[in-house]
């Protein structure tokens, strides 16, 4: 069984069909792109994935979960990590606050417990402190660690956005349009980041991406989506040569 | 373990071998030595100054209670209060009826506490649902509804004729002397503080840092921002409580007027002014509330009857003084004073870029 | 059944009062997104500025009216100049902040300037109307009257004129707005000085009813309450918000006096419960 399949899955906003009749699987290990023109839907799949819209039709099943009894909030303690295209960090705090709430599904300690600060918070709150150093360093943040996020470079932004979602230590990984914004340089860096993902850490990738170089060093297969349908699925040659993606993309030959 | 350097800003450099140092609440020697000290200076303070000083910090000492539950709510969860007075009368009069009754201070004061956070669940509830310029005014329109309840409610509250609080009941004492209330809010303002910096520094109050700066990702972080809005609604209404019912012992004498929607503004701008979002902030907006109200009566008695006899001085100085921090400082004064001991660590290649505001553009708050 | 008329005509005379404050309130929100807690307190500078023109001075009612518009438009378009301007981009806590400022200062001057005695000013609208035998004050018509013309203007200069959509640009996304080659800047000030002229028309409206004094600027509490219940980026949402704040109060004083000062914010909180943006909400979801 995929680690996560989509069925049919459909929504409309206001008479746009965004996402139509859907249909995918990714597994378990796999790093999987998904492509497609701007508006086409793709961060609409995410965010049906996230759960923050309601679909009209489909099945959304993570690791034989059925997400549709989920709410948006509990998609993170199920293993489903994902970044935000616009980026949404918490502007003012530091990069360590925004890392270790990454870390809040592994809270296991209740409120007074908290207010008081026992014994167990602080040995909880030393681990916690611990596994987000050991992001810090897999993505090399450390000179960041205790600045606030509102001064900081796009590029370094992103990274941060990553590291907290791996801090969830998820088995799903959600990346939209992680190399946006990038220059050609940060933007090789983030295809090592991700193969070093897949490979160090076992996490299971999908990403959605413009770069074409980047989906065809990392992907192991490549869905292409066009006005919200799946125009192509397949390895990453196969799809890139497919008519209908080079139409959507380039335009017919008349 | 890292070992790794950082220098604090009174010169020091830090050798941090272990996160536990990260994880106090006093990084380090000097840390420990000037609040040591500050909370020493504040609890002998009753042998060195009179009675009068006395009262005045018993009063800053309030407001700086009342300021850390907004906040709780405010600066550290995002939430807009216009209407914290309604915590503010509801643990006053709670507290007062109780003592009335001939209880002593230990049922009065939690019974305050409590009633004030079953207020704030009942206003948490709507409320998180609601955000932005709503939220504030649902709150608004919360005080107003509990100010006028206050008023009709003659049979506890005393109604528009007021009510007489007595003093606070220990073991059968009550306590009359200035002093005595003194320690006693000092006490409970410590213990709260402590509780409320516990939580900043749990997980509990990353949580409510999240929901602030941006409620959807926190989602996706597995946050649950419903259960974090109460729970910083609960807590803030809680010590605001408790801030009322020491405020009914500081006032003597309570009508519902004082609970009006000009205290809850007050509150509000106390804590921008000190620097929102900060602890720091709570106690400095209060000392300078303070200061302006004390300064300004004595101010009054020196300047020609001319200005001081204008009626409406007060609050016009308040205002002008709230404007100008906003358009220069919005950081407030704790915001103020970070730049004033950079300026003292950096000396003499100090940079006044370093804390330049970008030109910023409204981006509209409507798409959220 | 005539007792049912009178108080509905008065609670919508009342009503148009708060919506023309609401109103003002709601275009300062629509083309900056900025909140101005000091309306109520401009709708009461208005009305003694009309004063000191018209009792103090000695200016004829029709010329006093004008005048007094006029001087509120530029005092308006002056403290966004001078003041407001300074938070621009900064998020909307600091504009509550400020403009919560700004009406305490305005409430502060006012009392020093004009004192708390309440004053009234003569106006040449006076007695009484009645058909079938409701007797209605013809100040409350003339408020009536006088709403209904302002409406029209506007819906027409927002719906037809460059600078109406020009505003509403600037509202979205002021950077691109500047990229477009819209004077943001002036555009924000003439909303303001707009706004500030309609507060002050209602606070002239407002004065034969009710006695002139600082404290009249708290008044504008209520038209929040309106704006909200209308939803707050819809000028007829204000209007109607307005009326319906306007015709609870009379009703509720009538028949249940008990909760008469907080009937108006029960409704408010009951649809804010129902429908929390408002009745005509203008909030969509973010693009993630």
């Amino acid at each position: 069984m995929s680690l996560l399949d989509i069925e049919n899955l459909s929504i409309s906003f206001g008479g746009v069909k965004a996402v139509d009749s859907v249909s995918f699987a990714v597994e378990e290990g796999s790093v999987y792109a998904i492509i497609g023109p701007n508006g086409a839907g793709k961060s609409t799949i995410f965010n049906l994935l996230s759960r923050f819209y309601e679909p009209q039709t489909g099945q959304l099943n993570f690791s034989g979960n059925d997400l549709l009894e989920l709410g948006s909030k509990d998609i993170a303690r199920l293993g489903i990590a994902r970044t935000f295209q616009n980026l949404e960090l918490f502007e003012h705090a530091s990069v360590l606050q925004n890392l270790l709430v990454g870390r809040h599904v592994h809270n296991t300690q209740s409120w007074w417990r908290q207010v008081l600060f026992t014994g167990s918070v602080v040995e909880a709150e030393l681990e916690h402190r611990a596994k987000v150093e050991e992001v810090i360093d897999f993505l090399e943040l450390a000179h960041y660690r205790n600045q606030i996020i509102s001064g900081l470079p796009y590029g370094v932004r992103k990274k941060i956005e990553l590291a907290r979602a791996l801090c969830i230590e998820p088995k799903l990984l959600l990346l939209d349009e992680p190399s946006s914004g990038l220059n050609p340089e940060e933007t090789e860096e983030m295809g090592f980041w991700i193969e070093d993902i897949r490979r160090d850490l076992n996490m299971t990738v999908v990403l959605i991406e413009h770069d074409m170089s980047l989906v065809a060093e990392v992907s192991d297969r490549v869905l292409a989506i066009v006005n919200g349908k799946v125009a192509a699925e397949g390895d990453h040659a196969f799809v890139q040569s497919h008519p209908d993606v080079v139409s959507a993309y380039l335009g017919d030959a008349q | 373990m890292l070992k790794f350097i950082e220098k604090s800003f009174d010169m020091r450099i830090l050798f941090k071998t272990n996160y536990k140092q990260d994880l106090n609440l006093a990084k380090h020697g000097g840390h420990r030595f000037w609040y040591g000290l500050l909370i020493f200076v504040l609890f002998a303070a009753p042998l060195i100054l009179d009675g009068y000083y006395i009262g005045e910090a018993t009063r800053v000492l309030i407001y700086a209670m009342a300021g850390l539950g907004l906040m709780v709510l405010t600066g550290f969860t995002g939430q807009a209060s216009l209407g914290h007075a309604a915590f503010l009368a509801i643990g006053a009069y709670t507290n007062a009826w109780f003592l009335a009754q001939g209880f002593s201070s230990f049922v009065a004061l939690p019974m305050a506490a409590l009633l004030s956070m079953i207020g704030g669940l009942l206003v948490a509830i709507p409320a998180s649902r609601m955000s932005g310029i709503y939220l504030a005014i649902a709150t608004l329109a919360f005080a107003i509804i509990v100010e006028d309840f206050a008023g009709h409610l003659t049979s506890i509250t005393g109604g528009n004729r007021g009510m007489m609080v007595d003093a606070p009941m220990l073991f059968g004492y009550q306590i009359w002397q200035t002093w005595g209330l003194y320690l006693f809010v000092l006490s409970v303002l410590v213990a709260a503080t402590l509780a409320v910096l516990n939580i900043l520094r749990s997980p509990l109050g990353r949580a409510m840092i999240a929901v602030r700066d941006s409620e959807v990702s926190s989602q996706a972080l597995g946050v649950n921002p419903m259960k974090i809005k109460v729970f910083a609604f609960t807590v803030s209404a809680a010590i605001t409580g408790l801030a009322g019912a020491f405020l009914a012992h500081y006032m003597l004498f309570l009508t519902p007027q004082i609970f009006g929607i000009l205290l809850s503004i007050q509150l509000l701008l106390m804590i921008v002014l000190g620097g929102l979002g900060t602890v720091h902030g709570v106690f400095f907006g209060a000392v300078l509330i303070g200061v302006l109200e004390t300064g300004i009566s004595i101010a009054k008695d020196t300047l020609p009857s001319s200005i001081s006899g204008l009626p409406g001085i007060e609050p016009f100085i308040f205002g002008a003084i709230l404007i100008s921090v906003i358009a220069f400082e919005p950081t407030g004064i704790y915001g103020r004073w970070v730049k004033i001991r950079s300026y003292m660590e950096f000396f003499p290649i100090y940079k006044r870029k370093s804390f330049k505001r970008q030109r910023a553009y409204l981006k509209t708050e409507r798409l959220r | 059944m005539n007792e049912f008329m009178q108080l509905l005509i008065i609670g919508i005379s009342q009503g148009c009062i708060y919506g023309l404050m609401a109103l003002g309130f709601v275009m300062i929100y629509k083309a900056t997104e900025m909140v101005n807690f000091a309306q109520g307190d401009m709708m009461m500078l208005g009305s003694f500025v009309a004063w000191t023109l018209i009792m103090d001075l000695g200016m004829p009612f029709w010329l006093g009216v004008p005048a007094t518009l006029i001087i509120m438009a530029l005092f308006g378009a002056l403290v966004d100049i001078l003041i407001v301007r300074r938070v621009i981009g900064q998020p909307q806590f600091a504009v509550v902040i400020l403009t919560l400022g700004l009406g305490i200062i305005f409430r502060a001057a006012a009392g020093m300037i004009w004192g708390q005695v309440p004053l009234t000013i003569d106006s040449p609208i006076s007695g009484f109307s009645s058909f079938h035998g409701i007797v209605i004050g013809n100040e409350r018509l003339a408020i009536i009257a006088v709403t209904a013309l302002l409406i029209v203007i506007l819906w027409a200069y927002f719906r037809y004129s460059k600078w109406g959509i020009a505003m509403k640009a600037a509202s979205q996304n002021q950077l691109a707005a500047y990229y477009s080659g819209i004077p943001v800047r002036v555009i924000i000030s003439a909303v303001w000085a707009v706004a500030a002229a309609i507060s002050a028309l209602a606070g002239i409206l407002l004065a034969p009813i009710t006695l002139i004094e600082p404290m009249n600027g708290l008044l504008g509490i209520k038209a929040f309450a309106a704006a909200v219940i209308g939803g707050f980026g819809s000028m007829p949402g204000a209007i109607l918000g307005g009326l319906i704040v306007g015709i609870i109060e009379p009703f509720a004083a009538a028949y249940v006096p008990a909760v008469k000062g907080s009937m108006v914010y029960i409704v408010m909180l009951i649809v804010l419960a129902l429908r929390p943006q408002g009745l005509f909400a203008q909030i969509h979801r973010k693009k993630l």
